[in-house]
């Protein structure tokens, strides 16, 4: 049952339009037989996604942007989930600014941080270099895994772990076999969550890559700036397909609602 | 007790590293003396960048036009996004969960992508200037303006305005609307006195987001307010990676980043203070 009237709906349908057109516009012009962008009228062809497979740039920055979203989110949950634990469970002077500190580069800007961070490696001498932008990335993705570990560890129920305790279980058998089935759903949709924002973070990456070790999101803001032809249409359409892909599995593993509103 | 601070060790190695360490460097970067022909004096202290930042034109212009910019799409937002919040929180299942995903995915979708989408539709052919001239109108210079900068921005921004709204609409309990239809009051009245009051703190989170954000965005104005129309993130961008005034740059960021803070502090205490005067707490 719907209690709009049709003016409310008509909005609504405004908005929706609003928030897909781009989306369906790109999707549409990486399907064009053209050379110019233009939408497909009447065939829809496959060349630009064949030029996209043949730049060899494209795929190296693919590649790099793939392993630093897996192995960032990897580090960053590795760190957040022991983190999450410590402020959720124990009580220390400096707790509250711990938290504070983990959860702060989702509000400081990531022009900010990208320079800082540039600043830091020009003068280690280390720019450029993959680990370290990697470690960049694990500062900017942990706040998310951090949120959503910390929401999965506050709602959970202490008595099993007290049982296992007092039937003798250690403390790495009590975190394996009771407190992380438990956080999991946290710890997987936190996980997922900094993937996504790893794999499409361009403003710090812009500053703190080499041509070597260039993101996807980075490479194709310069391919935009330089030049623009239905290849970025394609290669943007393969983002948004790929986007989707993991969207789906987040909501399969933790509920999209839950990870975007925080509905619990 | 030692525990916690056992388990949030490697947080704060990483933090203290590349966090405060850098952000730390960056302010005392702003301090130091630039010379184009040798490049940053890490030993020689001026207070000539903040001085530049205060008396240079276009340094003003630059962050007027942010400022005005971020203030017109935190607007928008909030006009098109509170009502937007109410309409999906009366829609019925599953239409409420699957409009709520179609209209908030867009945020999971990298913004470069977005940006791009943007340029599609209002380009010199573009969509939008097709229709312009099927409806007998003259195609008209969309993209590289205010205009494109401001509807991408409002884009990339509608969710960051609709989920705290739609958040605190849920603790909004329908009776109290349904009571207050029935002692007689009008639809306009319950909105008002009811409904409003409620998402206010939504509203107002809402905000500070969208407009923290829009401020410091980068990606939006680089692509699409072209090389004339710049904003902040994108000057500071050019010092460091065109001009090589890293201090300059620094200076700016520095700046960004205090006026961030400045305008979220302030607005929060002004509307909190609002806020607790008008429930009598």
């Amino acid at each position: 049952m719907s209690r709009n009237g049709p003016l409310a709906l008509g909005f609504h349908a405004m908005v929706v339009l609003f928030m897909m057109a781009p989306l369906v516009v790109v999707c549409l012009v990486a399907f064009t037989p053209e050379n110019t962008l233009s939408l497909p009228t009447s065939d829809f062809s496959l060349r630009w996604f064949h030029a996209v497979f043949e730049r060899a740039d494209f795929i190296q920055a693919f590649y790099n942007s793939l392993i630093l979203a897996f192995t960032a989110a990897t580090l960053a949950t590795l760190i957040a989930v022991p983190a999450a634990l410590a402020i959720s469970r124990y009580s220390f002077p400096g707790r509250n600014f711990f938290s504070a500190l983990f959860l702060s580069p989702i509000i400081i800007p990531h022009l900010v941080l990208g320079v800082a961070m540039l600043r830091l490696f020009a003068l280690m001498g280390v720019n450029g270099s993959f680990t370290w932008l990697m470690l960049a990335h694990v500062v900017i993705i942990t706040p998310y895994v951090l949120r959503l570990v910390l929401a999965a560890a506050i709602g959970i129920d202490r008595s099993a772990e007290q049982a296992a305790e007092s039937l003798g279980a250690g403390r790495f058998t009590l975190f394996r076999r009771i407190t992380l089935p438990m956080i999991l759903p946290g710890v997987a949709g936190g996980w997922l969550l900094a993937f996504i924002n790893s794999f499409d973070e361009v403003t710090l990456s812009i500053f703190v890559s080499s041509p070597a070790t260039q993101t996807l999101p980075v490479r194709m803001y310069v391919y935009a700036t330089e030049s623009i032809d239905p290849m970025m249409a394609a290669v943007s359409a393969l983002v948004i397909a790929l986007t989707a892909a993991t969207m789906i599995l987040l909501d399969r593993v933790y509920g999209l609602d839950r990870v975007l509103v925080g509905k619990h | 007790m030692s525990r916690g601070y056992l388990l949030s060790l490697p947080a704060l190695v990483l933090f203290a590293g590349l966090l405060i360490m850098p952000l730390g460097l960056t302010l005392m970067l702003s301090f130091n003396v630039f010379d184009y022909q040798v490049g940053v004096k890490a030993d020689e202290w001026t207070l000539a960048h903040y001085w530049a930042l205060v008396s240079d034109a276009y340094f003003y212009e630059i962050f007027w036009r942010t400022f005005w910019i971020s203030a017109l799409v935190t607007l928008l937002c909030v006009v098109i996004g509170v009502p937007e919040a109410y309409i999906l929180s009366r829609m019925g299942t599953p239409w409420r969960s699957i409009f709520l995903i179609v209209i908030l995915t867009p945020l999971l979708i990298s913004v470069v992508v977005r940006a791009f989408g943007w340029s599609l539709l209002l380009g010199a052919d573009g969509l939008v200037n097709q229709v312009i001239q099927a409806l007998g109108g003259r195609p008209m210079k969309l993209l590289y303006t205010p205009f494109a900068v401001i509807i991408a921005l409002v884009h990339v921004m509608l969710p960051f305005m609709i989920i705290p709204v739609w958040t605190s609409l849920q603790k909004l309990d329908p009776s109290a609307e349904q009571a207050a239809l029935s002692l007689g009051a009008s639809q306009a009245t319950v909105m008002r006195k009811i409904v409003l009051p409620q998402v206010m703190p939504g509203v107002l989170s809402g905000t500070l987001i969208v407009f923290g954000l829009a401020a410091s965005s980068f990606a939006i104005p680089g692509l699409l307010g072209g090389r004339r129309l710049k904003m902040v993130a994108t000057v500071v961008y050019d010092q460091y990676l065109s001009e090589l005034n890293w201090p300059m740059g620094a200076t700016l960021a520095v700046a960004l980043l205090l006026v961030n803070l400045l305008i979220m502090l302030s607005w929060n205490r002004m509307v909190e203070g609002r806020y607790k005067k008008s429930l009598g707490v």
